[in-house]
């Protein structure tokens, strides 16, 4: 493989230094001069109509200074897809889930702000109850959105192949249900966000979002604002994984309060607040019916669906199509039909978390495909590796497998974790499961339907040419992309990593979809080389007609100018650099041109030097409805063994190993990728084994807490043998595709794979919990 | 009514005007503007928000201010010597033991606390050390090389 100076390195974070210090500022930990805070009303009933709202007590209390309504507000409608923009600011005629936003105040603190809220009198009438998606579709139920009288939300219908006739040719057929629990991001920040508008009408929202283009789009629609005078900016934001990827109440609440009252805004949400929000992992009830033949060839995927998606849209039509689209692969499959059905519910809305509607369905086929597997007699690795893609394939749903490493995923688990060793040789106790998975390297279009670029990236020179800025919309919520592309920007230009400074997350450093859907390293990775490749180009150009050397003759390599037919006299352009800075402490030295100097004869010929880089995928084939949705310029896959032990009186569930091989094409920071791998990890151990938002007969979240909403500990999770697989992309930046997402997708299924192996038990409600699996074993010792 | 009362924070004095009902995080946060103390759920279950209270970490958001007078706080910004990098910090860094960020100072206390009474921790000690911190982006695993690999240091 290619040497390299930066990349495929282990270099620590660029923001390593500020996060262990404490230096490192999230948007609460900032203020404003003159800044008000602001509080929300929110609805104490799942549905309801609202008769009367009475702010007139509010109004009154000494300190506040605005109270809203959706008669302030307006009743713009927002949402994530425009297909279905079903939210307002505010709630106007009824409520639709508890925490439905109603009014809020802005004051000159916080007590006064929630003390006010407490005076807000609203007189409900309630309505009937829909928190069950199967009684919201039936006839009659109540509409929870008058245009939507099924309470449907969306739906969709897809075959590609032909199932019904497929399946008359298979050995061997079984249908399965599955059905997860509506989960929780828990990302450790809870959403803020401070609004500041100004005299010439400009408004800033600082925020902690992953997303800083869709909110600033959301933003402008909705509060009328020409989109040029808005400005979205994230300071260090903590954690996302899917929730915070679109626009949220208090971000419009806070801005709207700021335009109103000319001062600036901060608005923070509780964790229990975080938790009505919500937008995040959908309930997934999955029946897939599988058809194989007796060698193991897998022949139709029949999969049917039903999502419990709360109170609104959100992410809703992506996740429905992704529930079906990403079982098209990683298994050559030439049959798949799809019905998905997402319905609306009284309860907090549902949106995308990582590995964004494929997680669930993953974990119900992959538990299925090992059914399947002992039906044979097959083993179940075996029988993985029998179906697996290979690069070039192409699935019956278009996706194109433009570099596919899952055969040596899997062979680099069973060889890596002992699977021939311990599989079906273990006590009983014991267990070892494996699964795979892949995933998404970015959307390959907009939420929006545009033409608009993905990425853009700009590098600008410093005049002294001693420090390279790269300015990137992209955002970077803790998985590492400022590191990722400020390394790719060393890389490209050919200097020290620390030559050059990031600025990231601002509307005003150009545009960026954003840190969903696993993107950024592919897509605002491909900016980011263009713009350094740019800048090379422009330094080299200016001092070829310098130096008189041809460019290409030249290179740069770690900040310095190599020519490659060799020695070349500089010392006119060294004399001048240091009569220049005379006085400075870093003035070039040695026997080579640095490229700071070089940067500086660059300086001198334009002025201003700037490279430009932008990027947006190609056609991407699949011209069937909703191909949209799962379309992407790579894919990234993994496989995982996992194994655990049971205690067969209690139920109780130990994770003991877990080795996970991923193929992010090309490892830009390999410490990184391991980080992402074992983050999912550890995000999919919490879903298959704790994590469970439970609701009262009312529709409240009665345990949204961090007490009693259980993610894992340091104690819950094993050590990860993580193994990096490179594939070399070709549609990446060096070849590098996504790991942030993918890498959840095995670990449910490998999961259960594994308690099945240990107990003879399948489980097929999630999470497995102690108490689920003991029932389970009482149940079966019965028997 | 407020009360005057004396934090001892970081080796400093200071002397703030609190109300009896603001926590420990608040104060730091607000008053003393030491906002490295992050607060994750305001109710003691997250742990970001540690501090070293009298050489015991704890939720900071669980300690009414008033409590803490007069005793010795360390947050995040008193663990580093200047521009010099605490060794747990030096190895939180080169072990890529931060993502987000945000349980990063809690961690670094707790794990400050135990190798401070332990120097030789094992694994399941260090876990136990941190398991009231959660993390929701790294599976802990970096953190926890990372709290193995300054005992070393700190050792020598």
């Amino acid at each position: 493989m290619k040497e390299y100076a930066i990349i495929n390195s282990r270099l620590p974070k660029v923001d390593a230094w500020a996060k262990v210090t404490g230096d490192a500022r999230y948007t609460d930990d900032l203020t404003m001069p003159n800044m008000l805070y602001g509080a929300l009303l929110q609805s104490p009933l799942a549905h309801a109509k609202i008769k009367r709202i009475d702010t007139s007590k509010a109004e009154k209390l000494p300190g506040v200074k605005d109270v809203v309504t959706a008669k302030e507000a307006g009743l713009v409608k927002y949402g994530v897809s425009p297909a279905r923009y079903d939210e307002t600011i505010f709630c106007d005629q009824k409520v639709r889930y508890i925490g439905d936003e109603i009014a809020a105040v802005a004051a000159v603190d916080l007590e006064t702000a929630l003390e006010a809220v407490s005076l807000i009198e609203v007189e409900y009438e309630e309505l009937p109850l829909l928190l069950d998606p199967f009684e919201a579709r039936k006839e009659g139920a109540i509409a929870i959105h008058d245009d939507f009288p099924n309470n449907i939300c969306a739906e969709v219908h897809q075959e590609f192949g032909n199932v019904e006739e497929a399946l008359k040719t298979c050995d061997y057929i079984r249908t399965d249900k599955f059905v997860n629990k509506k989960q929780d991001g828990a990302f450790l920040e809870p959403q803020s966000c401070i609004a500041t508008y100004d005299l010439n009408g400009n408004l800033t929202l600082t925020s902690s979002t992953q997303t800083v283009h869709y909110v600033q789009r959301t933003v402008a629609m909705v509060l009328g604002l020409p989109i040029g005078k808005v400005r979205v900016t994230k300071p260090c934001v903590g954690g996302g994984f899917g929730p915070k990827a679109s626009a949220n109440t208090i971000e419009l609440v806070a801005s709207l309060l700021s335009m109103r009252t000319g001062r600036p805004v901060k608005m923070t949400f509780t964790r229990e607040q975080v938790f009505q929000h919500s937008r995040a992992r959908h309930q997934f009830f999955h029946e897939l019916t599988t058809g194989v033949m007796k060698d193991g060839t897998l022949i139709a995927l029949k999969n049917v669906c039903h999502m419990d998606g709360g109170a609104y849209s959100s992410f809703g039509i992506a996740t429905v199509y992704y529930g079906g689209s990403l079982l098209g692969a990683p298994y050559k499959l030439p049959n798949m039909k799809y019905d998905g059905y997402r319905m609306y519910t009284n309860k907090p809305a549902n949106g995308a978390q990582r590995g964004h509607g494929g997680v669930i369905a993953r974990a119900a086929w992959e538990q299925q495909l090992d059914v399947i597997a002992e039906e044979l007699g097959m083993d179940p690795l075996e029988l993985r590796l029998k179906n697996m893609m290979k690069k070039g394939d192409v699935t019956c749903n278009d996706f194109n497998m433009s570099s596919f490493g899952m055969e040596e995923c899997l062979e680099a688990i069973r060889d890596g974790s002992g699977w021939k060793e311990k599989k079906g040789k273990l006590p009983k106790g014991k267990g070892i499961g494996v699964a795979c998975g892949f995933f998404v390297s970015g959307a390959g279009f907009p939420i929006y339907r545009s033409e608009t670029f993905h990425s853009t990236a700009m590098i600008k020179l410093s005049e002294d040419g001693g420090t390279i800025n790269l300015y990137t919309a992209a955002a970077d919520i803790g998985q590492g992309s400022d590191t990722v592309l400020t390394m790719m920007a060393a890389e490209a230009i050919g200097v020290r990593y620390e030559d050059v400074r990031v600025s990231s997350g601002d509307t005003d450093f150009g545009v960026d979809l954003g840190a969903y859907s696993s993107r950024q390293t592919l897509m605002s990775g491909h900016a980011v080389k263009q713009a350094g490749e740019d800048v090379r180009n422009q330094v080299l150009e200016v001092l070829s007609r310098n130096l008189k050397i041809p460019v290409e003759d030249m290179d740069i390599k770690q900040g310095l100018i190599i020519f490659k037919k060799g020695k070349v006299d500089f010392s006119g352009l060294r004399s001048q650099y240091i009569k220049e800075h005379r006085g400075w402490v870093d003035a070039p030295s040695g026997d080579e041109l640095t490229f700071k100097e070089a940067a500086r004869v660059a300086y001198f010929e334009k002025g201003v030097v700037v490279g430009r880089g932008s990027y947006k995928p190609g056609d991407l084939g699949g011209k069937y409805k909703g191909a949209a949705v799962g379309t992407s310029p790579a894919y990234g896959c993994s496989a995982q063994v996992v194994e655990v032990s049971v205690d067969m009186d209690t139920g109780k569930i130990t994770i003991d190993n877990m080795t996970d091989a991923h193929d992010c094409g090309f490892a830009i920071n390999r410490t990184n990728v391991e980080g992402q791998m074992q983050g999912s990890l550890s995000m999919g151990v919490g879903e298959a084994l704790y994590e469970e938002i439970k609701f009262d007969a009312k529709g409240r979240v009665v345990n949204p807490t961090f007490g009693e909403y259980r993610i894992p500990t340091a104690l819950d999770m094993p050590n990860v043998n993580a193994i990096i697989i490179e594939s070399n992309e070709p549609n990446g930046p060096w070849g590098a595709k996504e790991v942030g997402e993918g890498a959840i997708m095995p670990t449910i299924p490998a999961i259960l794979n594994a308690i099945y192996d240990a107990t003879g038990i399948r489980v097929r409600e999630l999470p497995v919990t102690s108490e689920r699996l003991f029932m389970a074993m009482k149940e079966k010792n019965k028997k | 009514m407020k009360k005057i009362i004396t934090l001892k924070v970081n080796n400093k004095e200071y002397e703030v005007a609190v109300a009896p009902n603001r926590t420990l995080t608040q104060v730091l946060r607000e008053d003393l503007n030491l906002p490295g103390t992050k607060c994750g759920c305001d109710m003691g279950d997250c742990g970001a928000c540690t501090v070293i209270l009298d050489d015991r970490p704890v939720n900071s958001c669980l300690v009414l201010a008033v409590q803490a007078h007069n005793r010795e706080i360390t947050t995040i910004e008193g663990v580093a010597d200047g521009p010099n990098l605490h060794p747990i910090q030096q190895a939180f860094v080169e072990h890529g033991a931060v993502q987000c960020g945000f349980c990063t100072p809690g961690m670094v206390l707790s794990a400050k606390s135990l190798l401070e009474k332990n120097m030789d921790p094992t694994e399941h000690e260090i876990r136990e050390a941190l398991s009231g911190n959660l993390c929701r982006c790294t599976g802990y695993q970096k953190i926890v090389e990372a709290v193995k690999s300054a005992s070393q240091t700190m050792k020598k």
